[in-house]
C-alpha cells in the first residue's frame, strides 16, 4: 500500500465540471413525440413492451437509443429494462450514438439444417457480395419453410426455393410484403357449420365432463412436443383458482418444424374454436396466442379473422383474444419463455416447480397449449374420438402431422399414423429420396431430436419410442438427410443454433453450447470431454434447450462413428 | 410442519419455506452455489447447488427446490458432483485470470472442489470499464450470475442494471449498456456487495487490501441509521460495508458506502486554534481551510480551553446568562448533546440552547407535541411494507433517505399504492399510484380539501374520532368551506384528483404518511403538519402496524438530539422548563438551579446578537454561517459576538468567525449512542483515531465545562448514558450491555428486558387526556411571493451525494466527483425561455443577495421554479433564502422565496476543496 496522500488543491489540478443535466442519458423531447404519436392511445401497461418496440422497428427499421428512453419513459419502465429486452430479440435492430442504422431493407436467410443442406451459405455469400449498400443480409434461423428449402425472405416477403435472381428480383421490384394467403374466412367456415360446435358448449348442449371424457379418450397429446396428453391438462387447470389464462403457443421455431404454419395457412378458425371450447371447457376469460413474428402472412390474416370473429361472434360473451407478436427467439417456444415473453420481458424460461399450470402468466393458473393440439378439438368432438384413435401402426395409435424437409421428392406436412417408421414415410408419402441421393439419416425431431442412421430407419415414430436411442420426436419435424451429407456437420449446425438460440440464462447451456461449438469445430473432437459436458448440459441446464441441446453431437459419436475418424471425415 | 426426508443418507428435517440448500447449510453440508446468496436470494441460473433428487429425470437446483416428504436428496452423489464440478469449471474458463478481489467466490469453490486449469478455451473478454469514481466494472470476471441485477433492481430498486442481449453475449449492462459512470446509477454500491467475483469492485484495487480489522458501527449521514462495517487498514479506512441493521437490512446508499473518507482529509483540524489579534471578523469572507493560519494561531489545549471558557465566564458574570447561547448538534452523540444543553444550562445557567432541529422539523415537533403528545414517529419507515396505501409529502426520500426510500420503493413493487405530493416530479413519481403536482406552499388548501371530501364523503373512521379525539366538530366546521372544486385553482390541482387520493387514503387498510422539510420548512409548516394530524385521525389511520405519521429525520441524531433536550423550551424527555414538576425534577437530577424561562432560538439568536442582547456562542459541530435563512445576516450576526467558541472537525464557515476552535473527532471516531428516525438507539463504535491532537467531542465539552465551574467527571460515554437513562423515561430500561450486544433498541423502552414498541400511539395518545386533538388550520400565503421583479419560486433543499453544508461530503474523494460544483436545477423550458444551454451560468438574486451556479436542465422542477441545494459554499442558497418564520415553531421558510434568475454571471470562486480536485487516493 503507497503512503497515503490526500491533497487538497494541487498546483495545476483543473476544476471538474458538474453535469449540465441529470444522471444518465435524457429523453429526447423531439424523440418522445414520435414514441408517443407511434403508441397513440393503446394503453403503456408493462407487458405490451415486445408490441410497443415492434411499433418503432416498423416504422424506422430500427429502434434508436433516443427512442428506447423515451419508450421507457412513455411506459414508465427504466431504461436497462427497456434495452435488455430490445437486445434479447432478433428482430429488433437497436442502434446507439455513433452506430449507423442497417439499411432499410433487409434480406433474412435461413441457415438452418435443411436450407443448409440446400446451398444457404452458397446463396448468403453470393447475396453478401452481390446486393449492395442498400440492404443488408441477415443469416437467420429457420423461419418455416424448410420444404421449400433453401429459403430467403425480402424484407417481409419469403422467397422459396431461392436463388440470387429471385431475390435481386424481388429487392429490385420493391416486393417486400408478406404474400397473401387465402384461408377458410370467417363467413365460408362458418357457412360449413364451423363455430356451430362451440355453440353447443356455451350453449349447454354439451356438457363438460363429457367434453373432457372425449379428449382423454382421443388420447391427444401436447403436440409442440412435450406430448402431454391433453384432456389432463384441461382438468388440472380446470380446478386451479380464477382468474384462468389460456396461453396458445405457434412460436414454431424447431428447425424443420412448420406444422402450424401449414394448418393455419389454410384453416384458423378451427384452431380458433379449439381455442374456445378449451377456454369454456376450463373456465378461461383471457386467451393470449404467441406467434412468431416470421409469420407475417399467417399474423395479418389472424388479425383480420378474430376481428371478424369479435364483430359477430358466435356466442353472446366471448372470451378476450389477445395476439401478442413474437421477436425472433427460438426459446420463446418453451412454454415459461413464451409466458415471460407475453408479459413483456426477456424470454428466459422459468424453473419449475411451480409449474405453469398453477403459476403461469401473470402469475395465474394458466393452460398453455400448442397450436396444433386445439386444432384438432373440433374433429374430436364433432367425429368422436376415434377421429384420432381409428389410425396408427407399428403398435401406436393416433395422427401425427409430419413437416418433413430434405433430401426427399416431396417434402412438406404429411399427416400419418402415429407409429410409422422412417422408410414407411419417405416411400409412402415422401415420394421417395431425391435421385442420385441414398438415405443416410435423419433427425426425428427437428434440430433438438438427436440423429439417427438409415440404418434405424425402422424404428415407429412417436412420442416414447425414441428415448432408449438417445432421441425424441418432438414436434415431429423430419429432417432426412442422404449420403451426400455429413451428419457431424449437420451437428455442428445445430450446436450453433443452439449456442445463438440459448437464452443465456443457466451455465451449462449459456457457457456449454459455447464450448461445445468450439470443440466440435476442432478437427478431431475431444469425445471424453464431449460426453462429459453432454452429461451435465442434459441433466442441470434449466429448460428443454440445454437438455436437448447435446443430442445430435452425442448421436454423432454413437451412431456416425466413422465421420469422427480422419479417413471418414465428410 | 417440519418435513423430514433424507439428505447424504442422513435423516434431516426441513421447516416450511425453506430450501434443500438451506438445509444442507444447517447441517454442514457443502454445497457450491454463486447465484445464490442470503441477499439477493435465489435465481437457479448458475447451476453449481444441482443436487439428485430421487425419481426426478434430471437433476435439481437446490437453492430454489423446498423438500418434501420422504424426498431422498444427495448432493454428493458422482452425478450431482459432476455437473457442480462442471458448472464450476466452465465458468471457471470463462473469467480472466486476473484477480479484482481477495474473496471470489468462484476461486473459493473452484480450490474445494479441486479443479485444475480449466479445460476449455476462454472467451473473448470485455474491456475494464473505469469510468466511474466510486466503482471498477471488470467484466472480465463476470459470470452473469445476476446477483447486481437482484441487488440494483430488486433490493435498492435503482433500476439502472440489465442483462441484456442472449446466449453467449449475454452480459451486463447499465441503462443502454453505457458506461457505468454515464448512466443512470446512484451508486449505491449493492451491485458491488452482491458480487461474488469482483466484476464490480470498489475502485482502485481496495479489494485487493486485507483490512487490519472490521469495526461493527454506524452511518455518520442521515436520519435512516445505517449499520455499516468499517474496514481499516494502518489506522485508514479503507472501504465500508453495510451490516444487518434494524433499519437498512445491509443496504447503504453512496454517501454511507463511499463518503466515509472526508475523516481523513488533510483539512481536519488537528490543533486548537486561538484567532489572531490583527485577524477581525467580518462576515464579508472568502475561506480558504488552507490560509488557516491567516486567521489563527495555534495555541495548547490548555490555552484554548482557558481562553474559551474564560470568555464565556466573562460575559456570564458582567452580562447575565441569557447574553450566552450555544447551539448543539444533531450530528453529535446522545450524550455529547446530552451533555452540552446539561452544559448550557448548569454552566451558562440559560435555557438559550438550539440546535438546527429548528430548522428542519421543529414545526413537526410542535405539531405532534401539541395534537398528539409526543414529537416522536408513531411508526418506523419499515412499515410502510405493511401499508396498502402511502402518503409521501414534502419529502424526495430517494435522495435524502436513500435506504428509507428502497423499502418504499420495495412495498411499491409488491403492489402498495403511492400518493406523492410534491411539485417536483421527483424519483418517486415514476412508481407513483397518483402524482400531486400541488403549487409550491398551497399544502394546506390541499389537505383541507381532500379531509373536506373525507367528511364530506363519510370516510371518516366515527369510532376512533369518537373514543381517541376531541375537536373533530369544530374541525368540520371548518373544513365546510374547502371544496374541492375550490381549492384546485389555489393549490394547481384538479379537483378530481383530490377526490380520489382522499378516498384512497380514508378507505385503504392501512395508510401511512411520510414527510420531509416540503412539508416543515414554511411559515406555515406547523399547520402543514397539523392537517396531516387531522387526517390521521379522522380517518383513524394510526396506531397499528402499517398507518400513522412519520417525519423523516434529517440528521442522524436529529431524534436523539432533540430527546435530550437540545431545545430551548424543552429539557430532555420534552419537559417544558417553565413546568414547575419538570423543573423540579431536573433541578434535583443535576443538582443546581435552573432557569425556568424558555430560551431562544436559533433564527432568534441571530437577531439577539445583533441587537447586542447576546454576545457569547458556544457552537458544536454546526455551520449556521451556511445552514441558517438570509446567511448573510447570520454571518454578520456571528462577527458581531463578542467571543464565539467553535468546535468542529473543519474550518468551516462558522468557524471562520470563531475567536477559538476546538478541533473535535468525527463520527468514526467516537463510541457512543445515536438515535435514528425510527427512535431506534444505536451504538457506533470508534473505527479509527482523531488526527493528531483532535479529542473527543465528550472530553472537550467536559473540559469546558469545569471551567465553567462545573465539577463534572464523566469517564465515557456509558457513563453519560446512564445518567440520561434517569432523564429520558422512555429510554430508562436501555442498558450500555444490551446496545452493545444487540446494536439497537427501539424507545419506549421503559424497563429493563422491555422489547421496546416500534409502533406507538395503539391505544391512547400522549398527552395528558389520551386523546388526539384537531387543530384546523387557515390558509397562511408563503411570506415572500414571486412579483414582476423576483418572478421565480426558490426551493432549497439537499442532494444526494452532498451532506448539508457540505463540509464532510465536498471533501469526499467520490462524492466531489460526482457533484463537483454548485448547481441549481431549474426546467429544461424555463432555461429554454431564458436562452440558456444546460451547463451554461445563472445568477439567481433575492432580496437578500446574489449567488451564480452552473444550470443543470432538470425535467422534475416545475416551470417558474428554481430548486438548489445548500451545500456549496461557492454559491451559499442560503444567503438568498428567507428568514421568516412559522409564528409556533419558528422555522424558517427555506421552501419557498421570490428569486429572479438571470443568465450569465460571475465565475465561482474555488479555494482548496470542492470542485472535483481531490484525488484523494486511499490505495
Amino acid at each position: 500500500m503507497s503512503k497515503q496522500e490526500i491533497s487538497a488543491r494541487k498546483a495545476g489540478n483543473k476544476l471538474k465540471l458538474p453535469r449540465a443535466v441529470g444522471k444518465g442519458r435524457q429523453v429526447d423531447p423531439k424523440a418522445l413525440a414520435e414514441v408517443q404519436a407511434l403508441l397513440g392511445e393503446e394503453s403503456r401497461q408493462k407487458d405490451l413492451l415486445i408490441e410497443h418496440l415492434h411499433k418503432i422497428q416498423d416504422a424506422y427499421q430500427h429502434i434508436s437509443a433516443a427512442h428506447l428512453v423515451a419508450l421507457a419513459r412513455e411506459m414508465k419502465l427504466s431504461k436497462a429494462e427497456v434495452y435488455e429486452v430490445a437486445t434479447f430479440y432478433h428482430h429488433f435492430d437497436v442502434v446507439k450514438e455513433g452506430e449507423t442504422p442497417p439499411p432499410a431493407l433487409t434480406v433474412r436467410v435461413c441457415e438452418s439444417l435443411t436450407c443448409e443442406m440446400k446451398g444457404a451459405q452458397d446463396l448468403i455469400s453470393s447475396l453478401e457480395d452481390g446486393m449492395g449498400d442498400g440492404v443488408r443480409v441477415q443469416r437467420v434461423p429457420c423461419i418455416g419453410r424448410c420444404d421449400k428449402a433453401p429459403v430467403a425472405v425480402v424484407g417481409m416477403n419469403p422467397i422459396e426455393d431461392a436463388d440470387v435472381a429471385k431475390v435481386e428480383a424481388a429487392v429490385k421490384s420493391n416486393a417486400i410484403e408478406a404474400e397473401t394467403i387465402k384461408p377458410i374466412d370467417y363467413d365460408s367456415y362458418i357457412e360449413k357449420g364451423g363455430y356451430s360446435t362451440y355453440q353447443l358448449c356455451v350453449n349447454g348442449a354439451y356438457n363438460v365432463d363429457k367434453v373432457l371424457d372425449a379428449m382423454d379418450d382421443s388420447g391427444l397429446r401436447g403436440l409442440g412436443g412435450a406430448g402431454f396428453p391433453a384432456g389432463r391438462k384441461w382438468r388440472i387447470v380446470r380446478g386451479m383458482p380464477e382468474p384462468k389464462l389460456m396461453a396458445v403457443n405457434i412460436d414454431e421455431g424447431e428447425p424443420g418444424t412448420f406444422k402450424d404454419k401449414y394448418y393455419l395457412d389454410r384453416d384458423p378458425h378451427c384452431f380458433l374454436e379449439g381455442t374456445l371450447i378449451a377456454a369454456w371447457a376450463v373456465g378461461i376469460n383471457d386467451i393470449y396466442i404467441y406467434l412468431r413474428d416470421e409469420y407475417a402472412a399467417i399474423r395479418q390474416s389472424l388479425e383480420q379473422e378474430i376481428a371478424k370473429l369479435k364483430a359477430n361472434p358466435p356466442v353472446e360473451r366471448l372470451p378476450e383474444i389477445h395476439l401478442r407478436r413474437g421477436a425472433g427467439a427460438y426459446i420463446c417456444g418453451e412454454e415459461s419463455a413464451m409466458i415471460e415473453s407475453i408479459e413483456g420481458k426477456r424470454g428466459m424460461p422459468r424453473l419449475r416447480p411451480p409449474f405453469v399450470a398453477e403459476v403461469g402468466l401473470f402469475g395465474r393458473p394458466t393452460l398453455e397449449h400448442n397450436m396444433e393440439s386445439l386444432y384438432w378439438v373440433r374433429d374430436i368432438l364433432e367425429k368422436g374420438p376415434s377421429c384420432l384413435t381409428d389410425h396408427g401402426r407399428n403398435g401406436r395409435v393416433g395422427l401425427r402431422s409430419f413437416s418433413v424437409s430434405g433430401r426427399v421428392n416431396k417434402p412438406g406436412v404429411h399427416l400419418a399414423d402415429a407409429g410409422i417408421s422412417m422408410k414407411e414415410l419417405i416411400e409412402e408419402y415422401c415420394g421417395g429420396m431425391i435421385d442420385g441421393h441414398e438415405f443416410y439419416g435423419y433427425f426425428p425431431g427437428g434440430a433438438s431430436g438427436g440423429i439417427l442412421p438409415a440404418s434405424m430407419g425402422d424404428i415407429p415414430l412417436d412420442f416414447d419410442t425414441l428415448n432408449e436411442y438417445g432421441c425424441f420426436i418432438g414436434s415431429a419435424a423430419i429432417v432426412v438427410f442422404s449420403d451426400q451429407d455429413s451428419a457431424r456437420k449437420l451437428a455442428v449446425n445445430a450446436m450453433k443454433f443452439f449456442e445463438e438460440e440459448s437464452c443465456g440464462q443457466c451455465t451449462p447451456c449459456r457457457v456449454g453450447t459455447a464450448k461445445a461449438v468450439t470443440l466440435m469445430e476442432k478437427d478431431k473432437w475431444d469425445e471424453d470431454l464431449l460426453e462429459e459436458l453432454s452429461d451435465v448440459m442434459i441433466d442441470s441446464s434449466i429448460c428443454g434447450l440445454g437438455q436437448a441441446a447435446p443430442n445430435p453431437v452425442r448421436s454423432v459419436m454413437k451412431y456416425f462413428p466413422e465421420e469422427l475418424t480422419k479417413s471418414g471425415a465428410k | 410442519m417440519a418435513i423430514n426426508f433424507t439428505l447424504n443418507g442422513e435423516e434431516v428435517v426441513a421447516q416450511q419455506g425453506e430450501t434443500l440448500l438451506d438445509v444442507a447449510k444447517q447441517n454442514d453440508i457443502d454445497i457450491p452455489h454463486l447465484c445464490y446468496s442470503d441477499r439477493q436470494g435465489s435465481d437457479g441460473n448458475c447451476r453449481a447447488c444441482v443436487v439428485e433428487i430421487d425419481g426426478e429425470r434430471v437433476l435439481a437446483p437446490s437453492c430454489c427446490r423446498a423438500p418434501t416428504e420422504g424426498m431422498t436428496v444427495q448432493s454428493n452423489s458422482d452425478r450431482a458432483v459432476k455437473s457442480q464440478k462442471m458448472v464450476v469449471e466452465l465458468l471457471k474458463s470463462d473469467v480472466s485470470e486476473k484477480p479484482h478481489t481477495l474473496n471470489s467466490e468462484l476461486d473459493y469453490w473452484a480450490t474445494k472442489l479441486d479443479i485444475g486449469l480449466p479445460r476449455f478455451d476462454a472467451r473473448h473478454q470485455a474491456e475494464a470499464d473505469n469510468s466511474h469514481p466510486a466503482i471498477a466494472v471488470n467484466m472480465d470476471a463476470c459470470i452473469q450470475c445476476t446477483r447486481c441485477v437482484r441487488a440494483c433492481r430488486e433490493e435498492q430498486n435503482n433500476d439502472v442494471i440489465g442483462l441484456a442481449l442472449r446466449g453467449t453475449h449475454t452480459q451486463i449492462v447499465f441503462d443502454l449498456d453505457d458506461p457505468m459512470g454515464e448512466s443512470s446509477c446512484v451508486a449505491c454500491g449493492e451491485c458491488v456487495e452482491a458480487c461474488p467475483t469482483g466484476a464490480l469492485m470498489p475502485a482502485n484495487d481496495v479489494g485487493m487490501v486485507e483490512p487490519d480489522r472490521k469495526v461493527e458501527s454506524g452511518c455518520p449521514f442521515c436520519g435512516v441509521g445505517c449499520q455499516m462495517t468499517y474496514n481499516v487498514k494502518d489506522d485508514k479506512i479503507i472501504s465500508v460495508e453495510g451490516r444487518d441493521g434494524p433499519s437498512n437490512k445491509g443496504r447503504l446508499c453512496v454517501k454511507g458506502r463511499y463518503g466515509f473518507d472526508y475523516v481523513h482529509h488533510p483539512h481536519r483540524l488537528t490543533k486548537p486554534l486561538i484567532r489572531r489579534d490583527d485577524a477581525p471578523k467580518s462576515a464579508e469572507f472568502s475561506m480558504d481551510p488552507n490560509d488557516v493560519d491567516k486567521i489563527f494561531r495555534e495555541a495548547t489545549w490548555e490555552e484554548a480551553l482557558d481562553v474559551a471558557a474564560n470568555g464565556f465566564n466573562k460575559i456570564r458574570d458582567e452580562q447575565g446568562p441569557n447574553a450566552l447561547a450555544g447551539f448543539g448538534s444533531a450530528k453529535g452523540s446522545n450524550e455529547e448533546a446530552y451533555l452540552f444543553q446539561k452544559l448550557v444550562r448548569t454552566g451558562f445557567k440559560t435555557n438559550n440552547v438550539d440546535h438546527c432541529t429548528r430548522l428542519c422539523h421543529a414545526s413537526s415537533v410542535v405539531a405532534l407535541l401539541e395534537c398528539l403528545g409526543s414529537g416522536a414517529v408513531s411508526n418506523p419507515v419499515s412499515d410502510v411494507e405493511k401499508a396498502e396505501v402511502i402518503v409521501i409529502i414534502g419529502s424526495n426520500p430517494t435522495v435524502n433517505h436513500p435506504v428509507g426510500a428502497t423499502w418504499m420503493k420495495n412495498a411499491m413493487r409488491r403492489g402498495t399504492k403511492l400518493i406523492l405530493m410534491d411539485p417536483r416530479s421527483t424519483e418517486l413519481s415514476r412508481q407513483a399510484t397518483h402524482h400531486v403536482a400541488f403549487k409550491p406552499g398551497s399544502d394546506v388548501p390541499m389537505l383541507n380539501a381532500i379531509m373536506h371530501t373525507i367528511i364530506e364523503e363519510d370516510l371518516i373512521d366515527p369510532n376512533f374520532i369518537a373514543e381517541r379525539t376531541e375537536g373533530f366538530e369544530a374541525m368540520k366546521d371548518h373544513l365546510k368551506s374547502y371544496t374541492p372544486e375550490m381549492m384546485e385553482p389555489i393549490c394547481g390541482v384538479p379537483a378530481d384528483t383530490l377526490k380520489q387520493v382522499a378516498r384512497l387514503y380514508a378507505t385503504s387498510q392501512g395508510s401511512m404518511i411520510l414527510w420531509g422539510m416540503g412539508v416543515s420548512q414554511h411559515v406555515h409548516g406547523t399547520d402543514n403538519a397539523r392537517c396531516l394530524i387531522s387526517l390521521a385521525l379522522m380517518t383513524g389511520q394510526i396506531g397499528r402496524p402499517g398507518t400513522g405519521l412519520h417525519p423523516l429525520r434529517g440528521q442522524n441524531n436529529v431524534q436523539g438530539a432533540s430527546d435530550m433536550g437540545l431545545i430551548p423550551m424543552v429539557f430532555p424527555d420534552y419537559q417544558p422548563v417553565n413546568d414547575p414538576k419538570s423543573h423540579a425534577y431536573f433541578e434535583e437530577l443535576w443538582g443546581c438551579e435552573l432557569d425556568n424561562n424558555p430560551g431562544l432560538t436559533v433564527v432568534e439568536i441571530m437577531h439577539a446578537i445583533h441587537a447586542g442582547d447576546l454576545t457569547g456562542l458556544y457552537v458544536q459541530g454546526e455551520n449556521p454561517a451556511m445552514s441558517d435563512p438570509d446567511a448573510n445576516h447570520a454571518r454578520q450576526s456571528m462577527s458581531e459576538l463578542q467571543h464565539m467558541v467553535v468546535q468542529d472537525i473543519f474550518l468551516t464557515e462558522t468557524a471562520y468567525l470563531a475567536d477559538v476552535v476546538l478541533p473535535a473527532s468525527a463520527y468514526s471516531e467516537k463510541t457512543a449512542t445515536f438515535t435514528n428516525t425510527d427512535r431506534l438507539v444505536q451504538l457506533g463504535r470508534q473505527a479509527v483515531p482523531p488526527p493528531g491532537d483532535a479529542r473527543q467531542d465528550l472530553w472537550i465539552i467536559q473540559e469546558m465545562a469545569r471551567r465553567l465551574g462545573l465539577d463534572w467527571n464523566y469517564k465515557d460515554s456509558q457513563e453519560v448514558f446512564e445518567e440520561v437513562r434517569k432523564a429520558v423515561p422512555t429510554m430508562a430500561g436501555m442498558t450500555w450491555q444490551r446496545l452493545e450486544n444487540e446494536g439497537s433498541i427501539v424507545y419506549p423502552c421503559l424497563n429493563e428486558g422491555d422489547p421496546g414498541d416500534d409502533v406507538i400511539f395503539t391505544d391512547s395518545f400522549e398527552r395528558d387526556n389520551g386523546l388526539g386533538k384537531f387543530v384546523p388550520a387557515d390558509i397562511v400565503p408563503p411570506a415572500e411571493r414571486p412579483d414582476a421583479e423576483y418572478p421565480f419560486v426558490l426551493i432549497t433543499g439537499r442532494m444526494l451525494e452532498h451532506w448539508h453544508t457540505g463540509s464532510m461530503t465536498r471533501r469526499s474523494n467520490v462524492l466531489d466527483a460526482l457533484e463537483p460544483e454548485a448547481v441549481a436545477t431549474i426546467n429544461p423550458i424555463s432555461l429554454d425561455e431564458m436562452g440558456v444551454e444546460p451547463g451554461e451560468m445563472i445568477t439567481l438574486s433575492t432580496r437578500r443577495g446574489e449567488i451564480s451556479m452552473i444550470a443543470r436542465a432538470d425535467e422534475a422542477v416545475p416551470t417558474g421554479a428554481v430548486f438548489m441545494a445548500f451545500c456549496y459554499y461557492e454559491a451559499a442558497v442560503n444567503k438568498l433564502s428567507n428568514a421568516a418564520l412559522d409564528p409556533s415553531a419558528k422555522i424558517p421558510e427555506f421552501k419557498y422565496c421570490a428569486v429572479k434568475v438571470t443568465p450569465g454571471g460571475e465565475s465561482m470562486q474555488f479555494h482548496s476543496y470542492g470542485g472535483g480536485q481531490s484525488d484523494n487516493q486511499l490505495m
